[in-house]
Order: C-alpha cells, then structure tokens, then sequence
C-alpha cells in the first residue's frame, strides 16, 4: 500500500528541503497518478478501487501541499518541529500589522475611488511584493535549520497567511467589481 | 529464461479480453452515443441515419418511445411527453417551480425531496425518464458492436453539483449500466480535439449546450489533461437565446404570457429556427400561427437578434473571466477555445468568445458531437483496451464543499476547482451527555449562508459510544471521488468505533426507490429480479477471476512466493466453482472472500506499479529469482 507514513517529499522522491523543483515535482506527480489514479482501475476489483481511491487522493494532497509555497512551509515546519503552527496564531510585529490594515482600509475605500479596479490592482500589486519578500526570507531560514530560524520561519508563515487573506479579499472584490461591467 | 511482455498493473496483455465500451452524452436536447471502431471512435445512428436522440421520452398506452417519434407526438401528448428531463435531475421542487410555466408537466410531490412527473405510467422521476434515454443509446451500441457493454462513460456538465451528478448515476443503474466514470462534457471535448493536435498547452473549452453552459480552462502536458478551474451555469443554455428570440417575437405578435403551452412549444420551435438560420443568412422571415386563427408575419435581422442575446453571451462571458481568475491565468495565456454544442454555431457567440481570449475559436470538430466522441475514447481506455501510456484527466470538483455550522453559516471544507479525488476530514463532538447520534448537513456552493447554497445531504451518524458531553472525538471524513460524489464516514476515535452513516439526500433517491423502481420496470419488461441479480454477479465474479489471472501471468512468479501463489490460486478455483452455480448471494461472498484474499498482492502490484513510475521505466523482462 501506499505507505501514509511516508512524509510528501519521500512520496515523490524529491529531497526534503523547501526549494522545489517544480518541473520535477509535476513530472512525478504525473508519473503517480497514471500508475494509481482510479480511471486505471475502473474494470478492477472492489478493494483494488478503494486503494486506488485512497492512494490518489494522497496523491493530490501531496502535490498541493508541496505546489503552494506557504503550505510547503507549513508541512516542513510540521515535520520538523511537530507543529505547522495553527491558522489561528498571530504575529506581534506591530509595523506589520499596521501595512495590512492600511492595505484593507484601502480595499474599503476601493469602491468609492474613481478607478475601482485599478485600485484594487494596486492592493493586489503590493501584496505580492509582500508574498515574494517573505518566500525569499523564508527560503533562506529553512535553509540555515537552526532552532532559531525555524522559530523565524514560523513567524514568516504567520504573516504569509495575514497577507494571503487579504489577497483572498482583495480578490473577492476585483471579482464583485468586474461583475459590475 | 523466458521474455515477456510486461505491462503496467491493473492494465490487461492480452488481447482476448477486450471490452466493449461507450461513451454517452445525455444531454438537455439531444443525446449521443459513441464507439471505438477499427481504432477511430465516431458517433452511433439510427437506423435512419440520425446521430443525434432528441431526449424526448413519451410515455404512451403500449410502449416508451424515446426520440424524434417522441417529439413529434409531444404537442398531441404534451402531459406524458418529457422532454429536457436533463433540467430537472437531481433538483427539488422549489427548483422546478422556479422553472416555471416554461414546463407543460404535471408536477406532484411525494413524501421524498424528489419531485416526480404525473404521467400515465405513474409518478416518474425524472431519473426515470433519463433511464429510458440511456437505454436507448445502449441498445444501439449493442447492437453496432455485436455484444454486451462492459461500462459505458457518461458525460454530465462540468458544473453539475453532486446531487445531479448522482442523480446521472443513479439514471444508469436503472437502467442497468455499469458507469466506468462520469466525464466532465468540456474535459471530453478536450480530449476528442487534443489527441488529433497534440499540442501542449493551456486550453479553453466553451461548452454551450441546451440547457447549461460550462467553461474549463485545462493545461495539456503530454497526454496529462489537467483541469485548472472550472465555471459556467447549469441553468443557462441555448435554450435561453430561443426564449429570448420567442419573447421578441410575443412581444410583436402580440401573444400574451399565458398562452397555452402548444402554442409556447411552436414558439420556442420557430425561434430556434430562427435562430440557426441567422447563422448563415442576415435575415429571416417569421410568420406565427396565432390563437384566433390569423397570422402574424415579422422578419428577424442578425443586429436586432444579436441585441436580443448578448446579455445572455455576457453572463457566459463573465463565467469565462471568472474562471480564469480562479486559474490564476490572463486570458492572452489560452492557447486555444474549443467552442461545444449546437448554439455554438451562432455568430454573436463565436465574436464576443474570440474577443475576450483574443483568439479565433476553433470550431473544426462538429460541436454536437465532440463531446460523445471524448467519452467513447475514455471508455476504451477505462476499459482496459489500451496500454498505460494513453491520457491521464485530472478533473475538479466544481463547487466548493462546506458543513453547516451555528447561526445558518455554512464553513467551506473542500474549496472549488479542488483535484479529484480529494479528501478533508473534520473533527467533531458531541455537546450532551451520553449523546450517540449527530446530524451533518453538507452544501455546496460559494456563498456564506446555508440559505444561498444548495443542500446535498443530511449525514446521520449513529453509534458513538455514549460518553461525557465534548469528550468524543469524532473523525470525519469526506471524500469525493473520481466522479465528483461524495462519501462520508465517520469514527470515533477514542474508541476506534466506527459510526454508522445514513445518507438522506435532499434532492435524491434514496437506494430504496432505486430498488423499487428497479423492480417496477423490470416487472414492465417482464424481467425476473433473481435473475437480474445473479448475472450480476456472475458478471462480476467472471471480472475478478479474469483480472486476477492477467494479473497472475504478468507478475505472479516475481511477486509471489510458491506457498502465496497456492493461496490465491485456491481462492480462484473456489470462485470460479461456485460462480458456476445460481446462487447470487453465495457468489457475491466468494467474489468477497477472493478479493479479501488476494489484497496482499494486489497491494504489492500498487507499490511495484508506484516503484516503477517513480523509476520511469516499463520493466520489460522477467527476471528469475
């Protein structure tokens, strides 16, 4: 069976480190799924089916645990430290805080600008620009492994999900507002 | 030392055991069928020639009729002649009111969410009616191919929630096909036009048919079709630009909106032609057969009929930027449109599509029938018929899943355009002493409110082991498989004590009435249910049995050892005794008992199958131990 206690990076034959190759990874993960993917069972036996089922499900949350930067993140931090740190923990960084509330603030007021969208792409933009500044730090903390930069690559992790709902937000508003034309 | 061929796992070597397989778009006005034959998959007529069954089921005194002879009678027997039945599966009531005076049927409601038709032959669903269809198109496949099909694939709207999808499901058993998958239509599309061009890329499929409108954005990567997102609406079709048309034409000639429904089909029928011939000309005359007697004559340009849909093409064209959004795409970085289904072929459509992705559709397959086509070609891969090598669809789940939670809020626990098959489990507890049953309501949709999503099902969990209130942990775990239905099971985890999970769907069929109705229209056909069933097994038993040995010849001897491959050669002697008997039930359990003894192996064929894809290589000699 696909063994589940195997960790995702060992599932793809792929090194445990944050960088991944992403070409390789999709070439593996394409190489998995022809081999388990339930349209090849589809003339099998009942419990063929059923692992089937089962191991191409793991399958697909293997490969987008380890497609997205932040739940790549989160999975190496669970594996290292026991704890991928809960959706529900928060940063202290003050500075920080304050951008993201100036970013919403911005978001509210969109609607009244004269340009909506384009206000809302500017939202956008900036949130980027924070997602690329934090990947890149976070790269370099899972790189070094100390104690202490694991400890900052949590905190990177926290803000990375601040920034991702607002970019979810901002979104859901360029969606409404296209809706409009 | 012998050399031989070794395919992958689960795929058959030899060439005797070839099924024969279909592919089935049952669609809102027309359905197909299509077939692999001497290596090219095409469409099925008719005995006159017609590819296309309009799904149009008449219920008359002495037989079902399914198809044109359906449709002509449908003015003279308007009550018993169903049409579009593809608009009401896997719908309740309050959907089907919604729908209004546009339907002529009888409506009744029974004790269950299910609403059912009032037809001569009784309260049907409308399951039922897409049965009789399915029927149909297997008859003809039979026939063409000159045997008993082993699974069919049957298309259904990529946007089709999970209620439709079983309600599509639960149409083919009943009428006593085996479904090898259930094909989103614009991934069939993909695939009838991406095995000619070959060409890798990202891919957009426009899928307008009668009834729903579907857009997938796909990324093809030799031979992985891989869905990015998909959108669209199962409640807007081409039907809706002939429903725009025959408002213009009401408005003109002066008909009320009461008007009886005779007089509505003729007019929707005028507008659809209307329709398909400003495809080709600049205008077109009209003349409508009024109430009183007289006639109303009246001419439709292109501008004005251009005016009349392009809401209903904006609708569509904010599905496609909707979709490309959730694909994280510009619509400059589609390769190609593929346009799908009949209304395709309207001008304004082709415009304002090839405007938005800045590419000139491609339109060279005929749009009626690509979609068939698609499944035929997954059908025989399902099948078995072919070699590993062949495509791979990767397909999403369309609608986001959530949970009910306090205050009416609903909490998303699989968001849309998730890969399938996919699972997310949830734990849960229990608020009162001693409590051993838990109600779960699953939605689907995009909103925050239970209100403004569609109710799936209603999950009893019973069995908990009663305990102090918040102390049981309760596991839950839901799983949507390749088709894009749902399961769910539950367990308690302290105790390890596995709940017992009812489904109550809110807008389907419960497995009894599937029963019933299976009994019903077997007991029509004059067919025994015991022997129904014990073919069944047979049938399944003979599957196991041949799987096994194709299995056993390839990697039997690498695999097993010489007191293993006893073991399973034992079990498959028994099998293959008592299949050989009629005693349906004593078969099901040794079919049972073979699979339960032969999990072993099959677990190593998965881990050898998952050794080598890693590796990259097919092993293509065996090597003696």
């Amino acid at each position: 069976m696909l063994d589940f206690s195997k960790s995702h990076f060992e599932l793809f034959g792929l090194p445990l480190s944050y960088r991944v190759d992403s070409g390789l990874l999709a070439e593996r993960y394409h190489a998995l799924q022809r081999s388990l993917h339930p349209d090849r069972y589809a003339v099998a036996g009942e419990r063929e089916k059923r692992l089937s089922l089962q191991a191409s499900t793991r399958v697909n949350e293997a490969f987008q645990t380890l497609k997205d930067p932040l739940e790549r993140a989160r999975y190496l931090l669970s594996l290292h430290t026991g704890d991928s740190g809960g959706e529900k923990e928060t940063t202290q960084d003050m500075a920080f805080l304050m951008e993201q509330m100036e970013l919403r603030e911005a978001l509210s007021e969109a609607k009244d600008q004269s340009d909506p969208i384009a206000a809302v792409d500017a939202v956008l933009d900036r949130l980027a620009d924070q997602t690329s500044g934090l990947l890149d730090q976070l790269e370099a903390c899972f790189e070094s492994g100390s104690e202490q930069d694991l400890e900052a690559a949590r905190e990177l992790v926290r803000k990375l999900q601040f920034v991702a709902k607002c970019r979810v937000e901002a979104e859901g508003l360029e969606a409404e507002l296209d809706e409009l034309l | 030392m012998a050399l031989l061929q070794i395919s992958e796992p689960g795929q058959s070597a030899a060439p005797h055991q070839h099924r024969l397989a279909a592919g089935i778009d049952l669609g809102t006005t027309n359905s197909l069928v299509a077939t692999m034959r001497s290596g090219v998959a095409d469409t099925l007529p008719d005995d006159f020639g017609s590819h296309l069954l309009p799904s149009v089921v008449r219920f008359a005194e002495e037989a079902v009729i399914v198809g044109d002879e359906a449709k002509v009678a449908a003015a003279d027997d308007p009550l018993n002649t169903i049409a579009s039945a593809k608009r009401l599966i896997g719908r309740g009531l309050d959907d089907v009111k919604r729908l209004g005076s546009r339907l002529p049927y009888e409506f009744v409601q029974t004790d269950t969410a299910v609403p059912r038709i009032r037809t001569r032959r009784g309260d049907l669903s409308p399951t039922e009616v897409s049965a009789e269809v399915l029927k149909v198109l297997a008859a003809r496949a039979e026939t063409a191919l000159g045997g008993e099909l082993s699974g069919v694939v049957i298309t259904v709207p990529a946007y089709f929630d999970e209620a439709q999808r079983q309600a599509t499901k639960d149409a083919a058993r009943l009428a006593g096909l085996e479904v090898f998958r259930l094909l989103n239509e614009p991934t069939a599309a993909a695939v009838a036009y991406g095995l000619d061009k070959d060409v890798d890329g990202i891919h957009a499929v426009y899928d307008l048919g009668g009834g729903t409108f579907d857009i997938s954005i796909l990324r093809l990567r030799r031979g992985v079709f891989e869905v990015l997102a998909t959108g669209g609406d199962s409640a807007l079709g081409g039907d809706d630009l002939d429903f725009a048309v025959a408002r213009w034409i009401m408005e003109r000639a002066g008909i009320d909106d009461d008007a009886s429904h005779t007089v509505l089909r003729r007019l929707m029928r005028d507008a659809c032609a209307a329709k398909e011939a400003l495809s080709e000309t600049d205008r077109v005359p009209l003349r409508v057969e009024l109430s009183n007697g007289t006639q109303w004559e009246g001419e439709l340009d292109r501008t004005t009929f251009d005016t009349l849909i392009d809401p209903i093409v904006s609708k569509t064209v904010a599905a496609c930027r909707r979709c490309l959004r959730d694909a994280g795409l510009r619509p400059g970085e589609v390769k190609d449109v593929v346009m799908v289904g009949g209304s395709t072929r309207v001008p304004r459509v082709r415009e304002r599509v090839g405007e938005l992705f800045g590419t000139t559709p491609l339109v060279d397959r005929d749009p009626d029938r690509v979609v068939a086509i698609g499944a035929a070609l997954q059908a025989d891969v399902l099948a078995g018929n072919k070699s590993a090598d062949e495509m791979l669809l990767l397909d999403v789940i369309p609608l986001s899943l959530g949970l009910e939670t306090m205050g009416g809020l609903v909490e998303k626990i699989i968001p849309r355009n998730t890969t399938i098959p996919v699972a997310r489990a949830q734990e849960f507890t229990t608020f009162k002493d001693g409590q051993t049953a838990m109600a779960i309501h699953v939605l689907q949709g995009e909103r925050d409110l239970v209100a403004d999503c569609r109710s799936l099902a209603r999950f009893e969990l019973r069995g908990i082991p009663p305990m102090v209130a918040g102390a049981a942990r309760i596991l839950v775990s839901f799983e949507v498989d390749a088709d894009g239905l749902l399961n769910v099971t539950a367990i308690e985890k302290s105790s390890g004590v596995k709940a017992q999970v009812e489904v109550k769907p809110s807008y389907g069929l419960t497995d009894a009435e599937i029963e019933s109705m299976l009994r019903d229209s077997m007991a029509h056909a004059g067919e025994d249910l015991q022997a129904r069933r014990l073919r069944e097994q047979q049938v399944e038993a003979r599957r196991a049995l041949e799987a096994l040995r194709a299995a056993l010849a390839i990697d039997g001897d690498a695999l097993l050892d010489a007191s293993e491959r006893q073991g399973v050669e034992d079990a498959l002697l028994r099998l293959e005794e008592i299949a050989a008997g009629d005693d349906a039930q004593a078969i099901k359990i040794a079919t049972d008992d073979l699979e339960k003894a032969c999990a072993f192996y099959v677990e190593r064929r998965m881990n050898r199958s998952i050794r080598d894809a890693m590796a990259g290589h097919k092993v293509e000699e065996l090597k003696q131990k």
